[in-house]
């Protein structure tokens, strides 16, 4: 069905199954270690041998020689495959640099062969029996310095690097208060739990991946067109994912190097990446530099605003586009952001939860705390003040919903904001300075075109398939709802069958617009099943009711089962998003507030309280919404105090490449966590009436903390991490 | 129960060898490029979940990789193979381990317990109960060492074991957030359901979540 226009009355509005706080239906198999992942399917591809990728050990150049033969007659080894012996490859539309290099080197780790043995130790023991010899160049790792030469890159998903509207340079000569603030953000670990892990298995010229991904059709095409082979001939597997936060949009080399074992080997091959691996051999988001000036006037309107950003990529990349964090969130006539990136020759940069707009709102929303003080406003009152409902560039362009400052008063209330000191240093408990910080979460909510194939069985229970996956997000969940709400009947009468290139292909998991896409393709697929029982019953689609496992119409009432017969009753349909998206602005809001304890002598900072109050129109799964939300909020705490991929900038790689040495939050860093959700759905996105949760939470709240660790300590820190070593020197 | 294929290892031989896998990669290194000189191996029996396996392992196989691959219980999750994320944790005589970090060879004789022998999905173990109640996981990949570190943990602060949270080593162990938090942080979780997660372990072990801590 296409989704046109504005949604009136729907059946899901019933919220007898959606809306309600539901546990995840495939929760106990997760808290049994039932649920299988990629590296872990034992009865589909029996006795597989074990793949070991090596990396690449220069950052730019070219190997001058490669003996694979101390490999090769390492004990237990099967093959050894190179870029020299694997036949023909292409490169997948999504990919930027090759996943099995030579003899160029284009990044530190890049793969360059894969040992197949018998045994995981055989493999990794060959690994080691390789000897390669290289030719280094010289390449370029420092954004500082490639800064310089950074060019204007090429629109993307329909943004415009560059925007401008007004006189910016006038008003801001001309503002009674302005600041003019640089900041630094590093490059970023996705850091997934489960590592990149792949099995492949081949019968004759069809090849099976059972893999951990976040797309299935993209990388099933990506994957067939790197081997070229028809993607027909090619299944992706993929129905638990261990975490993607976008690293696993794409098809990366652990997949590649499984299907090209295990055709060397023939026999099926499980290849994952050992941990010390991924920082450099796959993605990361890239680091950024960004310029913000802000002016206002004496009523603490923003008068003249300008964010400008600096990222840089491999060759072909794309660009890290902060800018979009703040390019519309704030009311004021004169105004311009702009994107400039640069060619660097570090791992590949691509997506990672929120891209752009967390590292852009880790900056910007620093700056509206610097300019509210400089005011002499209230941060909370300085972003009520400067809220605006339409596009600032373009006014006729509405938000379609957008209660942004409800969400700061909310906020405001609950957290005790009014006992906020807004003298810098000024509260001491013991020897912890304590300080309370705010910031804007502002996400876009885009749509996916979404299928699914539903079906009723004879036993009367309802089966959904589509290609959809669960990284974590709760996928299994509001869909099982929403077939269960538009089908009438229980939850635990659903069976949700996901992560499968056999089935209807749908949104995907990424850029928050999973939930809300891939549940609106089940709700057509339903509306259509729902038309063929009413055809099966020879009664007027309209005039069937459906509840309870039992569809009636007029003095009928027939068991769904039964209606489905034997045979069963299937049908397949997707959603497409057709309305007018110049419109309406659509996005998802939220409040974060954030206490910190900064220590008087150590300078060690402890999160001590968090809450956000968010605005994403309905809510599917309460639980599941507010677990997203946490979750980002645990990783922006990261991004805020410890996360940085360092680079070696002589050698040109990312040095601190493990969880022992990239530091992630751990239980001890973060408190308690409260969400609330505002009241809210949203009809002119989709028939669900939902936005997106996924990547909103992780939106502005590094900066909160960052303005709380200013409140507490007058200490204003614009290059992330905020570790202790800058808080003493600051 | 043994098999036919067992055999008695007594303590000492477990040291012995474990002794002798260490010394393995040097023997291996000295015989690079002779051709497909077999590896070390070593028949063993691991009593996990209460059921003894007979196994003939390469002695380089860690106990991770000895339930993974060779026992096919991949509950046990491979996040780091470091000892630096927690996913692999198992009990082993009721005490909680990295199981990356150890070698099969060095476990026969040992009671393991593993995330499929605290409970199945139709008869949850008390913790496996609360992180489904509490939504204490997100995509499930650190959830069974998750749960198998709240299990040892608890036991530890049944014994009064001190942690680096603990203010008076003289009074007998309180569960506290701040105790619970410091214990579990051997365990990551990137999709950073913590605060969950803290919720369900207090919820298991009968002690009130609590909200602010500093």
């Amino acid at each position: 069905m296409k989704f046109t226009q504005t949604e009136g009355k729907n059946r899901t509005d019933r919220q007898k199954v959606i809306g309600k706080a539901t546990p995840r239906i495939e929760g106990a198999l997760k808290a049994t270690g039932k649920a299988t992942y990629a590296y872990e399917w034992h009865d589909i591809a029996p006795k597989p041998a074990f793949g070991y990728v090596l990396g690449a050990a220069i950052a730019k150049g070219r190997i001058t020689s490669m003996d694979t033969s101390g490999a090769e007659s390492s004990a237990g080894v099967l093959a050894v495959v190179t870029a020299e012996n694997a036949g023909p490859l292409d490169k997948g539309n999504f990919n930027v640099v090759k996943l099995l290099a030579g003899p160029e080197i284009q990044h530190y780790h890049q793969a360059i062969a894969v040992i197949v043995a018998r045994t995981f130790e055989e493999a990794r023991a060959g690994a080691t029996k390789i000897k390669v010899r290289y030719a280094s160049e010289p390449g370029v790792y420092d954004l500082e310095v490639a800064k310089e030469t950074a060019v204007k890159p090429p629109a993307r998903w329909g943004n415009e690097p560059d925007s401008a509207a007004g006189d910016f340079a006038g008003a801001f000569a001309a503002a009674p208060f302005k600041i003019d603030a640089t900041y630094h953000t590093p490059a970023h670990s996705h850091a997934m739990m489960e590592p990149f892990a792949s099995i492949a298995a081949w019968k004759g010229d069809e090849l099976t991946v059972w893999t951990a991904n976040q797309m299935i059709a993209w990388s099933r095409a990506d994957l067939a067109k790197t081997l070229k082979m028809p993607p027909e001939k090619v299944r992706v597997v993929s129905p638990y994912v261990g975490g993607g936060f976008g690293g696993k949009l794409w098809i990366r080399a652990d997949v590649l190097l499984a299907a090209l074992g295990a055709r060397a080997a023939k026999r099926p091959v499980k290849v994952a990446l050992p941990r010390p691996m991924m920082a450099n051999n796959t993605v990361h988001r890239p680091a950024t530099i960004q310029r913000v000036r802000l002016g206002a006037g004496k009523d603490g309107k923003i008068t003249a605003f300008a964010h400008e950003n600096w990222a840089g990529n491999q060759k072909g990349g794309s660009t890290e586009t902060a800018t979009l964090a703040s390019r519309a969130l704030y009311a004021g006539a004169n105004r311009m952001t702009s994107n400039r990136n640069a060619t660097l020759d570090l791992p590949e940069g691509n997506a990672m939860r929120a891209p752009g707009d967390a590292p852009g709102s880790m900056a910007f929303e620093i700056a509206i705390d610097e300019i509210a003080e400089k005011v002499g406003l209230d941060p909370v009152e300085f972003r009520v003040i400067n809220d605006t409902q339409v596009n600032p560039e373009k006014p006729a362009q509405t938000y379609s919903t957008r209660k942004l400052i409800q969400c700061l008063k909310t906020g405001a209330e609950k957290f005790g904001w009014s006992k906020r000191n807004a003298k810098p240093g000024a509260v001491r408990d013991g020897n912890w300075l304590v300080g309370l910080g705010v910031a804007t979460a502002y996400r876009g909510a885009p749509t996916m075109n979404s299928g699914a194939r539903v079906r009723i069985e004879s036993s009367g229970r309802v089966i959904v398939e589509t290609d959809m996956t669960d990284i974590g997000t709760g996928s299994y969940t509001i869909i099982g709802q929403t077939a269960a709400e538009m089908m009438g009947v229980p939850l635990d009468r659903v069976d949700v069958r996901l992560g499968d290139s056999n089935f209807p292909v749908s949104a995907g998991s990424g850029g928050q617009f999973g939930a809300v896409s891939a549940t609106s393709g089940v709700y057509a697929a339903c509306l259509k099943l729902r038309e063929a029982i009413a055809t099966k019953l020879g009664v007027a689609a309209d005039t069937l009711e459906i509840d309870d496992g039992f569809a009636v119409a007029g003095s009928k009432r027939v068991a769904l089962g039964e209606v489905a017969g034997t045979e069963g009753l299937s049908a397949e349909d997707k959603i497409e998003f057709a309305t007018d998206r110049e419109k309406h602005l659509h996005y998802t809001f939220g409040a974060h507030f954030v206490e910190v304890g900064v220590h008087a002598i150590t300078s060690e900072v402890r999160v001590r309280r968090m809450l956000a109050v968010c605005h994403a129109g309905r809510i599917l799964n309460p639980p599941a919404a507010r677990n997203q939300i946490i979750g980002a909020m645990t990783m922006g705490v990261g991004a805020a105090l410890m996360e940085e991929l360092v680079v070696d900038k002589k050698v040109g790689f990312f040095v601190n490449h493990d969880l022992a040495s990239y530091e992630v939050p751990v239980h001890a860093d973060i408190p308690h966590q409260e969400c609330v959700f505002l009241d809210d759905e949203d009809p002119t996105v989709s028939p669900m009436k939902a936005l997106g949760v996924g990547e909103l939470g992780i939106c502005g709240v590094s900066a909160a903390v960052a303005n709380a660790v200013y409140n507490a300590t007058g200490k204003r820190v614009r290059d992330y991490p905020i570790t202790i070593d800058k808080l003493m020197r600051t | 129960m043994q098999g036919p294929g067992d055999f008695e290892v007594s303590r000492r031989d477990v040291l012995k060898l474990g002794a002798a896998a260490t010394a393995v990669p040097l023997v291996a290194k000295g015989q690079a490029g002779s051709p497909a000189e077999a590896p070390v191996s070593t028949q063993l029996s691991l009593n996990v979940n209460g059921k003894v396996h007979a196994l003939k392992l390469d002695t380089r196989t860690s106990l991770l990789d000895a339930l993974r691959d060779h026992l096919q219980l991949t509950g046990s999750k491979k996040g780091c193979d470091h000892g630096q994320c927690g996913a692999c944790t198992v009990l082993v005589n009721g005490r909680r381990i990295n199981s990356c970090l150890s070698l099969a060879v060095m476990h026969a004789g040992d009671k393991i317990t593993t995330i499929e022998g605290l409970g199945t999905p139709n008869k949850m173990h008390a913790m496996q109960a609360a992180f489904v109640k509490h939504d204490g996981f997100q995509c499930g990949y650190c959830t069974p060492g998750q749960i198998c570190s709240a299990v040892g943990m608890l036991s530890e602060v049944k014994a009064n074991v001190p942690s680096h949270a603990t203010t008076d080593l003289t009074a007998p162990c309180a569960l506290t957030n701040p105790e619970l938090r410091e214990r579990m942080s051997g365990n990551i979780c990137r999709c950073g359901a913590y605060s969950n997660i803290a919720e369900a372990i207090a919820d298991a072990a009968g002690v009130p979540a609590a909200g602010r801590s500093a």
